[in-house]
Parts: C-alpha cells; structure tokens; sequence
C-alpha cells in the first residue's frame, strides 16, 4: 500500500521541463527526480516526534504543577523554622541543615576514595583480572538499588551507630562511589600522555607528577563528579529512611560549637525524608513546598554541571 | 661503584617512602568497590537465608498469603515478587518504545535547535527525585485511576476498590522513570552506528525512516538492549516513588488491583516489623538483590559483546 506523492524535487522538475520545453508526458514516467514518500514513513517520524514532545511536556507539566502548588507555601517561616506542636506551625529549618550535613560528610568521606581508585586504574594498575574486577564491582555498585543500600547501611552502619547522620553519610558514600571515580578517570583519561612522559623524563617521581600535573589537569571532572554527587544525594531517599532516620530537629550549638560535631552522630531526617513523610501523612501542602525547593536545587546543579562541562570542552 | 650513584640503581627499592606510601593509599582507594560489592552481598545473604529455612522455602516463595502480624503469621512472597516482574515488564513495554524513539529522534531526525531543547528536558527528568515523581503520582494519577476505576467497576460487587493506588499507576510512573536512562543510553548507542551504514544504505534507494529503522536500530542493538536491561534494573530497584502510588496490599498483579513491590514491602514495614517479620523482610531484599545482580551481569555481558563486535 504505498502512494506515491509527488514532492517539491517533482515540482521543480516540472518547472525545468516546461521551461526547457519539454512536453509534459515526461512527468508521469519514471524519474530519478520522482521521490517515493511512503505512508509509513511520515506516520513513523509522527510517532517519533510524539515521543520526543512527551518528553518536553512531562517536564513542564511536572515543573508547573509543583511549582504551582509549592510557590505559595514557602515563606521565611517554612524555611527557618522547625516544626512546632505547641504553635502548630511547620518549617524545614532542621530538614535544610540535615541535608547540608549529609552532603558534606559524604563528599568528605567518598571524594578522596573516589578519586584516589581512579588514580590508580588510570596511572597505576596495569590491564588484567584486577583491574577488570574493580571496573566490573564499581559498574555493580552504580546499579545496585537505594533500597538495598539502605538495608544494608541499616545493618552495619545503623548497628555501629544507630539511626545517625554518619550512618546515613557513609551508605551514601558507598552509593556515590562510581559517580565519583568514574567522573575522575574520564577527565585522566584526556589528559595528554605527553605531560606524563615529559615530567617523569625530567626526573619527576610519579606521586608528585600526579599532585602537581595530573590532578590540576583533572580537576574539572572531579567536580562534575562532585556535582554529580550533590545531586544524587539530595535526591535520595530509600537509603536514607532506615539510616539517618527522620528527626526534624536544629543541632544545638552547644557552648563551643560542639553541638555541631555530636549532631554528626544524631538521627537527621533529609529533605527527601520529609517530603515522604508529609506525603504519607496527606500534607500535601507541606510536601510541594519541599518538592518546590528540591526542583530549584535540582536545576541549579543541572545547570552548573553544564557550566563546568562547557569549561572543559573550551579549554 | 657500588657508592656511586648510578641511574641503573633505581629500582622498586630506591622508590621513595612517600611514592610506596601513596601507591598503597591508592591501590586501598580503588579496592573499597570491590569491597563494598562484596560486603553487601555477604550480608544480603547472611540477613536473607535464615527466615527461608526457619519458615519454609516453599512457604515463603511459592505462597501467596502475606499475614506477618496474624494469630498464625503467614510469609508468602509470591504475589509480591510476581508484582515486581509484571510491574517491571509493563513499564518497559510502555517506557522502552517512547525511550527509543526519543533517542531517535535526538540521534538522527531533530533539527539542531529542537534537539537542543529536548535534551536538557531528558537530563532534568533523570535529575528529578523519585519523591516528587511519587507525590505527582499520588495527586495525579490516582485519582484519575480512580474515576476509571468507578466506571469499570461501577456494578460489581466483588472489586475491592482502591481509591486508583493500583498497579496501573505504579506502572506509569515506573515508565516515566525509566525514561531518561532508556533515552540516553539509546541515544549514545545509535549515535555509535557508523556513518557509511547510513550512507550506504541511503545510496541505496532507501528513505531516511527507512535507514533509521532497517539499518541504524539494527546495527545499535545491542547498545539498545543494554539500555532495555538497564531501564529494567530501574523500575525494579525503584521503591520511594511507587510505594504509596501502588496501594501497598499483596495482591495478584491485576491492573486495578492495589499491590505490594518488593521494594515497596521493605519501605511499607521495616519500620514496625522485628523478628521472623523482619528477618523475611530481609528475605524479600535478598530476592530484590539476586535480580538486580542477574541484570547487572546481562548488561555488562550485553556490553562487551558490544565493544568485541
């Protein structure tokens, strides 16, 4: 069943032919000129063009639909305070600094790690069997589900600690890991191999070439890395519910500041956390003001992760 | 000559402190993967095994009664693990042909411009917390589920009606989800297909549609089912999203019927259970774990099968 159309290479053709005198019995044989367009081809592009407009729809009405019901929630008292039973009022104060919290002491545990395993599959480790084992479990941990690494963390770290923010932090390191190392060995990888040979022929040894050299020439793929990270953990939170646990509460300051330290060892709900409990609980109010915000810090690392990309590209 | 210093006397051993100090960090960094890898596992199993032996085997994986907290508790995961494989592969056959298109779309037929708008909405939807998709969903799709479900049901007596937290909304937004990772591994996939193919087979008479479809997704294939493999590992390992949306009862997988995940029966009592609860509960998470490993080694198989061809 396929119809055959003529299209604008006809029209021109035509055109030609009648200019050039030619008669117009020319135009109904066969033709090199006369393209086939098949049904089947522009149902086939209509779909796909559905498709990708679904995608751009699904964002915005998402977009919209949380950011009209979740603007008009957020106002200072939603953003400084905690919430009170006595003055039956709701805030996210705690929830904001938890999440801080985690951020911070997840990248200070799994940056080091991250980068260092890079380090070494990249400038160390020759190819063989322990190299493909590393690159094999690091592909298995980014594909391991939230959920398991919470049941996990629940297990190991929750009985270490008990529902804490380290117990927390250190589940999300596991989880981040691959983002991080990964990230770290794609920038090793562009680095020229001539900056390698020319230090190490001038003596250099191979631990200051990659302190001094290598990693400077890598930083901008760590960070994306870290960025990365950033947003996996803000948005996580299967792993978190049997970890860190849902407190709501500031860390008190303490006389010195100490409080700050101990609150490491405290339950501390996160954004996430809350949101899935206001949720469970019908606030519906309450959870679109806290998706409102996660969407703004979502698209605000987006949109530096893009930043640093184009950065690298250029230089 | 033995005093002298001799370029030739630089060996391992004439490595300085701080260089052997530094490999040995470093070799320690790139293990902690391995590591981990294998202490999750070890302990999925540990924490897993005993309430299979304690209940019964049979008792708990091929048993569709789930009544932890009854006077005689009952432990049948059955439902609940069928669920996750009905949930999954819905949400595939919906989210894989969207996903691959879009990728087409990306890869061969957009206008620069165009594709230049849909590829930040992709990326910003994959960034998305699986809360908010859970909250949309609960807003939205359940009450439209629950309207279908009024009309479907509206003179049956037997239906149980769930007020649209059903399987058929945790579907959608299982699709949903999966999307981004389809999309992108898809859109990479095609993009690796050499451009003489497409030349060649456009010299050869066929349309544009045509190449894309005979030529280009044939020749992507194994990139495009690492992309199906991983979008399944998604939807299975996914729990916070779907956890209200679905109606958290174990149930048969039916389309209007509220249902219980394996995620989801983590998520819904961790919290309350102890004991032999708990220790099944851990149970379902070994059996959520062996499935995400089985995916996890078909996709990297399915990978270097690519890379070797």
């Amino acid at each position: 069943m396929e119809s055959r159309v003529f299209e604008d290479n006809k029209k021109t053709l035509g055109k030609n032919a009648m200019e050039s005198g030619m008669t117009a019995t020319v135009m109904g044989s066969e033709s090199i000129f006369q393209k086939k367009v098949r049904v089947k081809d522009g149902i086939a592009q209509v779909l796909i063009n559905i498709c990708a407009l679904f995608s751009i729809l699904l964002l915005v009405g998402i977009t919209g639909y949380v950011f009209y019901h979740g603007i008009g929630v957020i106002d200072w008292q939603f953003l400084s305070t905690v919430p009170s039973f006595i003055n039956d009022t709701f805030g996210i104060a705690g929830n904001i600094v938890n999440t801080l919290y985690l951020i911070i002491i997840t990248l200070l545990i799994v940056t080091p790690i991250g980068v260092g395993a890079a380090i070494y599959l990249n400038e160390y480790a020759r190819p063989g069997k322990i190299v493909r084992i590393i690159e094999f479990t690091t592909e298995t941990l980014s594909g391991i589900p939230s959920i398991i690494f919470g049941l996990f963390g629940m297990v190991v770290f929750g009985s270490l600690f008990g529902y804490s923010i380290i117990a927390g932090a250190i589940t999300l390191a596991l989880m981040v890991l691959p983002l991080i190392t990964r990230n770290t060995q794609e920038a090793l990888k562009t680095v020229p191999d001539s900056y390698r040979i020319g230090a190490l022929g001038m003596g250099a040894e191979k631990w200051y070439l990659i302190r001094t050299i290598l990693l400077p020439s890598a930083m901008p793929g760590i960070v994306t890395g870290v960025v990365l990270a950033i947003g996996r953990i803000v948005g996580e939170s299967a792993a978190l519910l049997f970890t860190a646990g849902s407190a709501q509460t500031l860390p008190f300051f303490g006389q010195y500041g100490e409080g700050l330290i101990e609150k490491i060892g405290q339950p501390g709900g996160s954004l996430t956390i809350q949101l899935y409990l206001s949720m469970s609980n019908a606030e519906y109010d309450q959870a679109f003001g806290i998706a409102t915000i996660l969407l703004i810090v979502v698209f605000i690392i987006n949109y530096i992760t893009k930043l640093v990309a184009k950065r690298l590209q250029t230089e | 000559m033995a005093n002298s210093v001799s370029v030739m006397s630089k060996g391992s051993a004439g490595k300085k402190a701080s260089e052997r100090i530094a490999e040995i960090i470093f070799v320690v960094c790139a293990f902690a993967a391995v590591a981990a890898v294998a202490s999750i596992t070890l302990y999925m199993i540990i924490s897993g095994t005993p309430a299979l032996f304690q209940v019964g085997i049979t008792d708990i994986l091929f048993s569709s009664t789930w009544n932890p907290t009854g006077s005689v508790p009952e432990y049948g995961i059955l439902n609940v693990i069928l669920t996750s494989i009905v949930g999954t592969a819905a949400a595939v056959l919906i989210g894989v042909p969207i996903g691959v298109l879009t990728a087409v779309f990306l890869a061969e037929t957009a206008p620069k411009r165009l594709a230049s708008i849909v590829r930040p909405a992709v990326e910003l939807l994959a960034g998305i917390p699986s809360v908010v998709y859970g909250l949309l969903g609960l807003l939205i799709l359940n009450p439209i589920m629950y309207k279908l479900e009024l009309l479907i049901y509206s003179g049956d007596p037997s239906h149980e009606f769930t007020g649209g937290a059903n399987l058929l909304s945790a579907v959608l937004v299982l699709a949903i989800m999966i999307l981004p990772t389809v999309i992108n591994i898809s859109e990479s996939a095609i993009r690796a297909v050499p451009d003489h193919l497409r030349s060649s087979s456009l010299a050869l008479g066929a349309t544009k549609i045509q190449t894309i479809f005979k030529v280009v997704l044939p020749a992507a294939r194994s990139g495009i089912a690492a992309a199906v493999v991983l979008g399944i590992g998604r939807a299975v390992g996914e729990a916070m999203a779907i956890s209200l949306v679905s109606g958290s009862v174990a149930n048969l997988p039916l389309p209007f019927n509220s249902v219980r995940f394996l995620t989801t029966a983590i998520v819904s009592e961790m919290s309350y259970s102890s004991g032999l609860h708990r220790q099944v509960l851990f149970t379902i998470g070994l059996v959520l774990f062996l499935f995400i490993m089985i995916i996890n080694i078909v996709v990297t198989r399915i990978l270097k099968k690519g890379t070797e061809e």
